[in-house]
């Protein structure tokens, strides 16, 4: 058995000459590797987001002075806001009830003249307490708007108008503060973890179905052959659904790419081992698509979306759940994703990033060369 | 034996874990010795689960052996050179959706042969299956018997030193099953030896030696002949009187002297217990045959008892003469295809009714338009009475059906699958559980009541898929190659059944590629090309062929009528 088969990589490109025919008759692998990123890019890149810009907020002006009337102007030119005037809180309440309105503003009477005499005068918020975080934010995004038109009004009065100390804070990387930029390079780890597992997770289980699996162990190919023959494929396959990942990023959503292609090669490829490892180790372990389906979808896609800090960031996670953070591949893959979107190439933690995840790919590699045993039971 | 045999296995066992918890482990080979000389062809046969698939994947070394010694090709199995040993597993190990290429291809590839360097190699399998014209064609879409014939070659391909078929004619028709006998023969021979499973023992018998394994023991192992030889001095015949062809039989069978019968021509063939005539007059002493041996050699002493299935029918025998089964003119097309074209019969309460055909001929189609699993382009059908087109449900209720392929749930237990039919057919509370107790018993799944269906040897999930079928007790019952791939006492066994229930007023429409099966029908009628070629007793089909003569058998008959149809079209179409 140890000593080496002079002819590996034939019989190696026979069972992978024999995948790829079946790939190119088997149209649902299409779907998987085509439309599937599609839709879960647009998903995740269109629907799911951290952000609330146009969120409806009633006015309702009862100084109608020229100060709030410019206070209006500024707030409707806000992108963050989207301005309904009313006429009265009488008006606005049942707006706000239906859901209309997130929250409503109240100017109230004698605002420009208490603004005259240096008083602050003191502006109502009514917010939808039911949508906890719309209203927190709309509340943060208002006083800042408000801080802003405060200081520049009064710095058009008075030249030498000081502001008082603040705190600049300069958003490097994202200087919008999008959430879509962190999430769309955490979105292509999540597509690929489930791609990339769920397109191994069937095939070893179908040879088993089909009855196929004895013809191939009766034959001389050796099972590190047979293994290896079946991820190239599958491999190159994730790969270009890694490529239209990015394409959509990038074109799509207007991503930066500021790293290298080498970099996301490296970085895509040692997370491709991880996972379409991981996948056939579940396919060689159930021997049943089905059972191999829904493992694949349970222990790639969950943990991936849970435990990568693509959603939810490691740090503020009990002690207990980041170790557990450290079994997740995408937990290796998200971070250099993000950095080579919007940093650039940093190799000093590309290079632990891709080590980390050579070494589950070795690890399943072996794991299902034992799985797989030279019997039919 | 000058030369060093090319097998040896010395005391072997194997036994696997039981299929649910608690169930005991089942002891598939117990201390099985067997050695094979280069070049010799054995045919292995015996029941269903007696262990020749274990046996045949010990060779193959695909299951390694708890006990004893096992050397393959003159080594230990795990220093087996898999190069020199082509394996065809039952079923072959294809891939339906690749073409014919392809598949054959891969394994040569696989076994070390590349088909660029070898053309004379893949020529030669190409002409010698006859899958030259068929390069291009995905698998699945091949008849079974081509499918069988490529996965032969598959095998085959790098010229093994050993070549194993798993049951290769299995579901195939008489004529596929003569070349895919012939193309085993040509495939193997001095420099290849051959070990092949089947449960025709008229093929087995051609071998050089056979094998008979039973509850995992080899209980016999030598010459074909010696087979035979068993059951001298114990097969007679007498002539058979005009119209009572099943009664007789079915009389005979309940004879306790009596190990089985059957119906060939104007005979009625039997084999006794003892060397002694059967009771009646009569009876002349005939030679044994090599099925009548491994019947003898597998008989338990026990009677036949009346079928317990059929006493539960009710008698039908109030309408004798309204056609419980009546196809007028049915014809199915697929595109440009016509599967079945005006195919015309009837079928009377208490009668058996054989369809007879190649695979491919049109015989399921039929089936399936009779059962409202198809609608046909042309004509109508009626079961018990009820239009198809307009009564499906009532025509369903009517009738039970066990198609070719099992169709019952793989994952659910024997029990749970017995339940779910019933239930499906209106049987609830005490009907039910007497229902399923009448099948448990009669067909003898009780050991297999927990098992998953899908894992029970083929036998035993015949047995259950005809169980299912007779559930409800219908006045019609549709069997589709119910005896494919199972072993001839199993055969024997369903044919009892089959005759009794017919002679409680069923009609019964069943399809076979067993011409001796065919025999116990009243009336058959062949299908070829999708049309109707012979219709009749089968002693009308043997007066039927060409010639003037009659045919020494039905296969004879079978085989000369397909024959001259093929030459008529072929006058056609030149």
């Amino acid at each position: 058995m140890k000593s080496r088969d002079p002819l590996f990589w034939r019989r190696a490109a026979a069972i992978r000459a024999k995948e790829w025919a079946q790939i190119w008759l088997d149209p649902s692998t299409f779907g998987l590797v085509v439309l599937m990123p599609l839709i879960l890019m647009f998903l995740f890149g269109s629907a799911v987001t951290l952000d609330v810009h146009g969120t409806r907020t009633g006015l309702i002006d009862l100084d109608r002075s020229s100060a709030s009337r410019d206070l209006a102007a500024t707030l409707s030119h806000n992108s963050y806001f989207h301005i309904a005037e009313h006429d009265s809180v009488a008006a606005a309440e049942p707006a706000l009830r239906s859901g209309a309105l997130r929250g409503f503003l109240v100017i109230p009477d004698g605002f420009e003249r208490n603004l005259a005499n240096g008083q602050s005068p003191a502006i109502q918020l009514v917010t939808d307490g039911s949508q906890v975080n719309t209203a927190a934010l709309l509340a943060s995004n208002l006083r800042g708007t408000l801080r802003a038109w405060t200081e520049a009004r009064a710095r058009e009065q008075d030249q030498s108008f000081r502001a008082p100390l603040s705190l600049i804070a300069r958003y490097t990387y994202n200087p919008e503060l999008e959430s879509r930029y962190m999430l769309v390079p955490g979105a292509i780890g999540i597509v690929m973890a489930m791609i990339g597992s769920l397109l191994t997770a069937l095939i070893m289980a179908r040879e088993y179905e089909r009855g196929t699996m004895e013809g191939l162990l009766s034959t001389p190919i050796s099972i590190p052959a047979l293994v290896l023959s079946k991820l190239l494929p599958y491999y190159v396959l994730g790969l270009a659904s890694t490529a239209i990942c990015v394409a959509v990023a990038v074109l799509g959503y207007g991503l930066p790419f500021r790293g290298s292609f080498l970099a996301l090669f490296l970085v895509a490829s040692a997370f491709l081992a991880a996972v379409l490892g991981q996948g056939l180790l579940i396919s060689a372990g159930t021997k049943n698509q089905f059972v191999s389906t829904q493992f694949a979808l349970l222990s790639g896609f969950l943990p991936s979306l849970l435990l990568s800090g693509f959603l939810f960031e490691i740090d503020s996670m009990p002690v207990g759940i980041q170790w557990l953070t450290y079994i997740v591949p995408a937990r290796y893959l998200i971070p250099p994703l993000q950095s080579v979107f919007l940093v650039g190439d940093i190799w000093s933690m590309f290079l632990p990033n891709i080590l980390a995840l050579l070494g589950f790919g070795a690890f399943f590699f072996l794991r299902v060369t034992r799985a797989i045993k030279r019997q039919i039971a | 034996m000058a030369e060093a045999p090319l097998l040896r296995l010395e005391g072997v066992s194997k036994r696997f874990k039981g299929a649910r918890r608690r169930a005991p482990p089942v002891e598939a080979l117990r201390g099985v010795s067997l050695s094979l000389a280069p070049g010799r062809r054995l045919g292995l046969v015996g029941p269903d689960a007696g262990g020749k698939t274990t046996l045949m994947r010990i060779l193959a070394g695909l299951v390694t052996s708890d006990a004893g010694m096992v050397e393959l090709l003159g080594a230990p199995p795990e220093q087996l050179d898999r190069s020199e040993v082509g394996y065809m597993p039952q079923g072959g190990a294809l891939y339906g959706e690749l073409t014919v290429r392809q598949n054959l291809e891969l394994y040569a590839r696989l076994r070390g042969v590349e088909p660029a360097d070898s053309p004379e190699r893949m020529e030669h399998l190409y002409r010698l299956t006859g899958l030259a014209p068929f390069q291009d064609r995905a698998a699945s879409k091949l008849s079974g018997g081509m499918r069988q014939k490529l996965a032969m070659a598959c095998a085959v391909v790098a010229a093994p030193r050993l070549l194993l078929l798993d049951e290769p004619s299995v579901g195939v028709d008489p004529v596929s099953r003569q070349e895919i006998w012939q193309l085993a023969m040509d495939l193997s021979g001095p420099g290849t030896s051959l070990v092949w499973t089947t449960n025709i023992l008229e093929d087995a018998a051609r071998c050089d030696e056979i094998v008979l394994l039973h509850e995992g023991e080899i209980r016999y192992h030598g010459p074909p002949q010696g087979l035979a030889g068993g059951a001298e001095g114990r097969c007679f015949s007498r002539q058979l009187p005009q119209g009572v062809r099943r009664k007789a039989l079915q009389d005979l069978l309940l004879d306790p002297g009596v190990i089985s019968g059957r119906i060939e021509g104007a005979q009625l063939h039997a084999l006794t217990r003892q060397p002694r005539i059967p009771a009646g007059s009569g009876w002349k002493p005939v030679a044994a045959r090599p099925d009548e041996g491994f019947a003898t050699m597998l008989d338990d002493g026990a009677a036949l008892q009346p079928s317990a299935l059929a006493e539960a029918f009710p008698l039908r025998f109030d309408q004798p003469d309204q056609p419980a089964i009546a196809a007028i003119g049915l014809t199915r097309r697929y595109g440009d295809f016509i599967a079945a074209q005006d195919i015309s019969f009837s079928v009377r309460p208490g009668e058996i009714f054989g369809l007879l055909g190649p695979n491919g001929a049109g015989k399921s189609t039929t089936f399936r338009m009779l059962c409202g699993l198809a609608t046909p382009s042309h004509g109508r059908g009626t079961v018990a009475g009820r239009d198809l087109s307009v009564a499906r449900a009532e025509a369903r209720q009517a009738l039970g059906y066990m198609p070719q392929k099992f169709s019952l749930y793989g994952d659910l237990s024997v029990a749970a699958n017995l339940r779910f039919v019933a239930g499906a057919y209106g049987l609830t509370g005490a009907m039910q559980k007497a229902a399923i107790d009448r099948i448990i018993a009669a067909l003898g799944l009780e050991p297999f009541l927990d098992s998953a269906a899908g894992l029970l040897p083929l036998g035993v999930k015949q047995r259950l898929a005809l169980g299912a079928a007779v559930l409800h007790t219908p006045p019609v019952l549709f069997l589709d190659e119910p005896t494919s791939g199972v072993d001839p006492l199993v055969r024997r066994e369903f044919w009892h059944h089959i005759n009794a229930i017919a002679a409680r007023g069923t009609a019964v429409l069943v399809t076979t590629h067993f011409m001796d099966e065919a025999e116990n029908c009243d009336r058959v009628l062949v299908i070829n090309r999708s049309q109707t070629i012979a219709q009749g007793t089968p002693d009308e089909l043997r007066r039927a062929i060409p010639g003037g003569k009659v045919a020494p058998s039905l296969e004879a008959a079978f085989f000369s009528l397909i024959d001259t149809q093929r030459r008529a079209l072929a006058e056609v179409e030149a």
